[in-house]
């Protein structure tokens, strides 16, 4: 039986353990910290945690300038607040003078579930990769939650990661070596590619694995640094492979798909098909019937590898 | 009578020909606002804050944060006269390939702390500065100008709010009260007041001022630091468009350069070219 954990309780563990290793680490949140999992931060460091309230806005503009002053801070919502209502105040107060704020949005993505479409961010990989000096990581589970975390305090500059609410099982062993900016073979193979990100990597490995069942080897990628995009292992997939499926929890516009096909249609054009949200917007539910309802599933994931390969 | 005022005074000037010189070079800028916020900008960089243009790095140095990030021609101005960089870079405003942005940059400008011109954006930022600071022990004080239009912006209140919750007693915010905004008088477009009283029911200590009056510009920021618990709004009763009677509390001066005879009539009031 697989271990689940959800992505932000990973986040709410690994900040405790970055703060105790650096001083500087502060974390603020807009009352949301049971949900982010940001409050076993303020337990155990309460000077270093600022709630700012439901005031989104603020919470960014507030974190913009803590860091203009060496503080490196960690700031906390959904992800639908996050990218969207505090979209202006990450553009112009922290990726214009590329300061050091670490923006973890958590509850992204459809499987935010029963609160439905008004609390689900589908479009928060397409605004925030459209910014200047922005890294946008977005990790499968929680090993490669802890590395990435782990990654972003050494490096200097804004970034945004997206983070679920759902339990999602871990697919990567505790030593498994992530990098910001490079994609993760996690599985050979030579007849197609799935390029996943996020929480979609798992439905890609379980695809594979039926694929493999009539003898089509499939390789699967982690983009879980969706900017910078490692080009390199998109290109090679482009010219070893018949074909691309990109699979997101996310629209079809504007994210993983759209980065992909981007690289490909420049350097190596490629027959792409993109697994995601169909450009609407999502309702109530539970995690894995909206999964199946949105088509974000590894059946999806193998009907589209044969539209490909047929 | 400080004996500094005459010397606060003739910086001042300095800055308004500054602030015309600058402006009409660029063909665009905001001189109705820059003109307004002089008098201020002097005393903070000439006469209050504990700064070092040599030492930009300076630990426990005040920070000031231009929120109205519209009226940067007066920074550029103050932190050129006070040595941050050369006045000759002043006329180089908004030109292409220019240290000097249609707003402040702090990537990019010696002195400039905050990147701002976003309204709202900068007073917000300075919260984060002043509980840094708080974390850190410093003594350094955070000064944030805002617009009188600015505060009709919703961050401003998520900001007024917090600065209070966290007792920022460290930070000094200043309204730039000149009464008008792009379309027209605050109360027409938007009515911002009773100011003084939002403010205290928002759990500020609240200064009036005359905000082209060195004397009480100097008093209330003394009055603002002595307080404790409490953030500082000084409400600086302001003239937009200072100093250039054709310009003063005239809308339609926020954001307009003058034209090549309209600088040499302001320059001339003045008191000559700079």
């Amino acid at each position: 039986m697989t271990t689940k954990i959800a992505t932000r309780e990973t986040y709410g563990e690994t900040l405790v353990e970055l703060g105790k290793n650096d001083e500087n680490i502060v974390v603020l949140d807009a009352d949301l910290s049971k949900s982010t999992k940001t409050h076993s931060f303020s337990k155990e460091f309460p000077n270093r945690f600022f709630n700012m309230g439901i005031a989104e806005q603020n919470l960014m503009g507030t974190a913009a300038g803590l860091a203009a002053s060496d503080k490196i801070p960690f700031a906390s919502t959904f992800a639908v607040f996050a990218s969207g209502r505090a979209f202006e105040i990450i553009r112009n107060s922290i990726c214009y003078p590329k300061l050091n704020v670490k923006v973890c949005a958590t509850h992204a993505g459809i499987t935010v579930g029963e609160d439905g479409a008004s609390h689900q961010a589908i479009e928060d990989i397409a605004i925030m990769r459209s910014l200047p000096n922005m890294v946008v990581l977005n990790p499968a589970d929680a090993v490669s939650t802890k590395a990435l975390l782990k990654e972003i305090v050494e490096y200097e500059g804004p970034v945004y990661v997206r983070l679920g609410r759902a339990k999602v099982p871990v697919i990567y062993d505790d030593d498994v070596k992530i990098t910001i900016g490079k994609g993760m073979e996690v599985k050979g193979g030579n007849d197609i590619t799935i390029i996943a990100t996020g929480i979609m990597v798992n439905e890609a490995l379980k695809a594979r694995k039926e694929l493999l069942k009539e003898g089509i080897t499939a390789r699967v990628i982690d983009i879980h640094t969706i900017k910078p995009i490692d080009k390199e292992i998109i290109i090679k997939a482009g010219r070893e492979t018949k074909g691309i499926v990109t699979v997101e929890e996310h629209s079809i516009l504007g994210g993983l798909g759209s980065a992909v096909a981007e690289v490909l249609a420049e350097n190596h054009p490629t027959l792409l098909k993109r697994v995601g949200i169909n450009d609407t917007f999502g309702e109530s539910g539970k995690p894995d019937e909206l999964m199946k309802k949105y088509g974000l599933t590894a059946e999806n994931i193998i009907a589209k590898a044969k539209e490909i390969l047929d | 009578m400080n004996n500094r005022y005459p010397e606060l005074n003739k910086v001042a000037t300095q800055i308004r020909k500054d602030i015309i010189e600058m402006i009409s070079a660029a063909g665009s800028g905001h001189p109705g606002g820059s003109l307004s916020a002089a008098d201020i900008l002097t005393v903070l960089y000439f006469e209050k804050m504990n700064i070092d243009p040599e030492n930009l790095e300076l630990r426990d140095r005040d920070k000031f944060v231009l929120s109205k990030g519209h009226a940067a021609p007066a920074l550029y101005a103050a932190l050129a006269r006070r040595g941050y960089f050369s006045p000759d870079e002043l006329v180089k405003l908004r030109q292409i390939g220019s240290m000097l942005q249609g707003h402040p940059d702090m990537k990019g400008i010696p002195g400039v702390e905050m990147s701002t011109g976003s309204l709202g954006q900068g007073f917000s930022s300075s919260i984060g500065m002043a509980l840094a600071s708080k974390l850190d022990k410093k003594n350094s004080r955070i000064y944030v100008l805002l617009g009188d239009g600015e505060i009709n912006e919703g961050l401003v209140w998520e900001a007024a709010m917090a600065a209070a919750h966290y007792k920022l007693d460290n930070l000094t915010a200043i309204l730039d009260f000149n009464g008008l905004q792009i379309d027209g008088k605050n109360e027409d477009v938007m009515n911002i007041k009773p100011i003084d009283e939002k403010w205290k029911s928002f759990g500020w200590n609240v200064i009036e001022i005359d905000g082209h009056n060195f004397e009480e510009i100097i008093n209330g920021f003394n009055e603002a630091e002595g307080t404790k618990e409490k953030p500082t709004m000084v409400i600086a009763k302001t003239i937009k468009g200072k100093g250039v009677s054709f310009m003063e509390n005239e809308a339609s001066w926020h954001g307009v350069a003058p034209k090549d005879e309209e600088k040499e009539r302001a320059l001339e009031e003045l008191g000559g070219a700079r």
